[in-house]
């Protein structure tokens, strides 16, 4: 689509002259030599995935994928600097290589991940629409929503879904649509519905800002796919592996009990999976073929902990959010995240 | 008072003391006869003004002051007590200060920032008191050394660790941006309203097709282009840094607005004005220098400062290109799920509002005290 003869030609030469970089290089070289990795993160703030703490130092998940390169490529889960990006901005400024890695709840669709130039390496948070009902209905399930009145944001594909879901379930439901979600809220806090339906994590935030936060109920049908995950440009296999096997580890970590607190211990484990993840023993190597260093894994844990850890202190329990593991589960405990092992 | 005398005319020789007007003309009540009770429109608009006032303003009082919250280290602190909504939450603003007026400025780097602001106040009360003295020296201070100066000391380097903009936020890239598109703005407004009124072809073209592709392009439009579509057409690899890239994008674009907004005060100048100066002997930038652009500047400074304001709060829109300003750090952090509550947007958007509205009047105020004080002799 753009040659680079063209570009040059066009503006490149009339800015800087000197400064040409060597485009062979791989990613994870220019990351070496750099000295930190270049992440882009939610800009607007997504609460538990990207969003700034008291001192403005970005917290989440999305942030705690960024770390956890950072630790998987240097030992170091703080050599890693964030773009605050906007939805429109976001796959540009991955093209364009103003980043390295994008981790900004982005949507892995067919037609972004075959036609924008991106590969995602994988899904941190099964995302989808939800209901969220006042206690009081009694409702647990959205089954039991029939003749409902819910409140929707217009125009959006959540109010198709909406449509989608009552009709193939054969019930009947008066949707109460708002422009803007600000006043969606409000009506729902309001009283004005029964029920109120945006994608999950988007619930739990928004039930955080209602009257009386406990009296509002996230169901646990999930109506919709929104599997959300970190991207990489396309055609640099070897660190879009990296990024996906970062992932992976702390899916791994989690599986068998490694954490943050307790990964120096875990170095001495008799168990053969926990040893290959940690790179213990003789010959036990899996980060050097892939341009790392033989305890990647263990750096990575080290630095920002397992999914889990990760999951709870961002999003879960240990956050306001509250958010129930649910699909995030790992397989063995009834969710989709599942790792392929180390060996 | 002793002058009793016989079969005369009295003539009274002490005016009497004026007695004080009624009651109904004087005071308060005077003034708001003639100011609100003038008419019968004007008492029902003042009727209807009061009931809004009345309407709204205890609740508002109450709202931001006295259901407020204004100490707590969390969510917990602003959240509806009794299942009653609580007022202002000025807690998250206290615990967000840092960040609002400095960004991610590492904490213990922000005396530098810090020094800056002050430094930069001082200098700009020495520039524009009237009174002070060596307010020359002072203005070329301001526009060599400091620059310099701010730029070593918000950004790093010769001793000093690095800040990357990335980093800058708040009000600190709200005044980075504004005042460098004031400054760099006024002088190319300048010249690009001379050149579009020159006699030579080519300046004349350049200029008019300068101003009007910049006027004729939104602000976002330029800031979109600056973030999004030049990093495609550079060589891969190599960046601009985009507070740099926003810097430029709004210096030419109120440049270009501000060069019509002087080109104004130009045609207001008789033309008796530039042949005057053309009979003195002056050169055209003499006969400009010292004739027509003092006058000209002078008629347009509510226009500039217009210019101004309307920039100093365009400021915001660098948000949509990534950069945090003073109203894009406080709407980021609605989403810090630590202080998630219902009462943090209005309080920090009635906060930017407020820093916002100090700033613009200030500067409202200084240009009216400068057109009073520049009107010296002919009024038009």
């Amino acid at each position: 689509m753009r040659s680079n003869t063209f570009k040059i030609l066009l503006l490149g030469a009339a800015f800087v002259g000197a400064s040409a970089v060597t485009a062979s290089a791989g990613t994870l070289d220019e990351i070496k030599a750099k000295g930190f990795v270049q992440c882009g993160v939610n800009g607007t703030g997504l609460a538990g995935f990207g969003a700034p703490d008291d001192a403005g130092n970005w917290k989440g998940l999305d942030v705690d994928a960024c770390r956890a390169v950072a630790a998987a490529v240097f030992g170091d889960p703080s050599k890693v600097k964030f773009t605050g990006l906007s939805a429109k901005e976001r796959f540009t400024a991955l093209q364009s290589k103003e980043i390295d890695m994008l981790a900004r709840n982005s949507t892995n669709t067919m037609s972004r991940d075959t036609q924008l130039g991106i590969t995602f390496t994988g899904t941190n948070y099964y995302d989808g629409q939800g209901f969220m009902v006042k206690k009081s209905l009694g409702v647990s399930s959205a089954k039991d929503l029939n003749g409902a009145s819910v409140c929707v944001q217009s125009g959006t594909t959540t109010e198709l879904n909406l449509a989608d879901y009552f009709k193939s379930n054969g019930m009947t439901f008066n949707a109460v649509v708002f422009e803007k979600q600000e006043e969606a809220d409000a009506a729902y806090d309001s009283g004005r519905c029964d029920a109120y339906t945006t994608d999950a994590s988007g619930l739990y935030s928004i039930r955080l800002k209602m009257t009386n936060p406990d009296d509002s109920l996230v169901l646990p049908e999930i109506i919709s796919k929104e599997p959300l995950g970190p991207a990489v440009r396309q055609g640099d296999d070897q660190w879009e592996s990296i990024v996906r096997w970062t992932h992976y580890a702390m899916l791994i970590a989690e599986e068998f009990g490694v954490t943050q607190a307790n990964v120096d211990e875990m170095k001495t484990s008799e168990n053969p999976e926990v040893q290959r993840l940690l790179g213990v023993g003789e010959g036990v190597d899996f980060g050097t073929p892939v341009g790392l260093s033989k305890e990647w894994a263990y750096n990575v844990i080290k630095g920002v902990g397992n999914y889990g850890e990760s999951f709870e202190r961002n999003v879960g329990e240990g956050s306001p959010l509250k958010i129930a593991r649910g699909l995030n589960a790992l397989w063995s405990k009834g969710g989709l995240q599942y790792a392929p092992p180390i060996r | 008072m002793s002058r009793i005398e016989t079969d005369t005319v009295f003539v009274r020789r002490d005016f009497l003391e004026p007695e004080a007007p009624p009651p109904s003309l004087g005071g308060f009540p005077g003034w708001a006869r003639k100011n609100l009770f003038s008419s019968p429109l004007n008492i029902v608009i003042s009727l209807l003004m009061l009931f809004v006032l009345v309407w709204t303003l205890p609740s508002l009082i109450r709202w931001l002051f006295i259901d407020a919250v204004w100490t707590g280290t969390d969510r917990e602190a602003c959240l509806p007590k009794n299942g009653e909504p609580v007022g202002a939450c000025w807690a998250f603003v206290n615990a967000k200060l840092a960040q609002f007026t400095f960004g991610s400025y590492p904490a213990d780097q922000r005396w530098r920032p810090s020094l800056v602001m002050i430094l930069f106040f001082v200098g700009l009360a020495w520039v524009a008191i009237p009174k002070l003295p060596r307010r020359r020296e002072g203005v070329w201070l301001m526009l060599t050394a400091f620059p310099v100066l701010t730029f070593w000391l918000l950004y790093g380097g010769l001793g000093l660790p690095v800040v990357e903009t990335s980093n800058w936020g708040g009000l600190l890239v709200t005044l980075v941006v504004a005042i460098t598109g004031i400054v760099a703005s006024l002088p190319l407004g300048i010249l690009l309203a001379l050149g579009r009124r020159s006699k030579l072809p080519f300046i004349k073209i350049v200029s008019v097709v300068f101003i009007e592709v910049w006027r004729g392009v939104p602000l976002i439009t330029v800031l979109f282009m600056a973030s999004v579509m030049l990093p495609l057409f550079l060589p891969t690899g190599v960046n601009f840094d985009k507070l740099l890239r926003a810097l430029i994008g709004v210096a030419l674009f109120t440049g270009a607005y501000m060069a019509e907004t002087i080109r104004g005060g130009l045609q207001a100048i008789p033309k008796g004005q530039y042949e005057g100066a053309a009979s003195l002997g002056l050169s055209y930038w003499q006969s400009m220098r010292l004739i027509i652009l003092p006058q000209a500047l002078k008629i347009v400074i509510p226009g500039i400062v217009n210019s101004f304001i309307s920039l100093f709060k365009d400021t915001s829109l660098v948000m949509i290109i990534g950069l945090y300003d003073l109203l894009g750090s406080i709407q980021r952090n609605f989403s810090d799920a630590s202080w998630s509550t219902p009462s943090i947007a209005p309080t920090g958007l009635i906060f930017a509002a407020a820093v916002f509205w100090v700033f613009c009047f200030s500067m409202s105020r200084y240009s009216m005290y400068m057109e009073r004080k520049l009107n010296t002799g002919h009024k038009r």
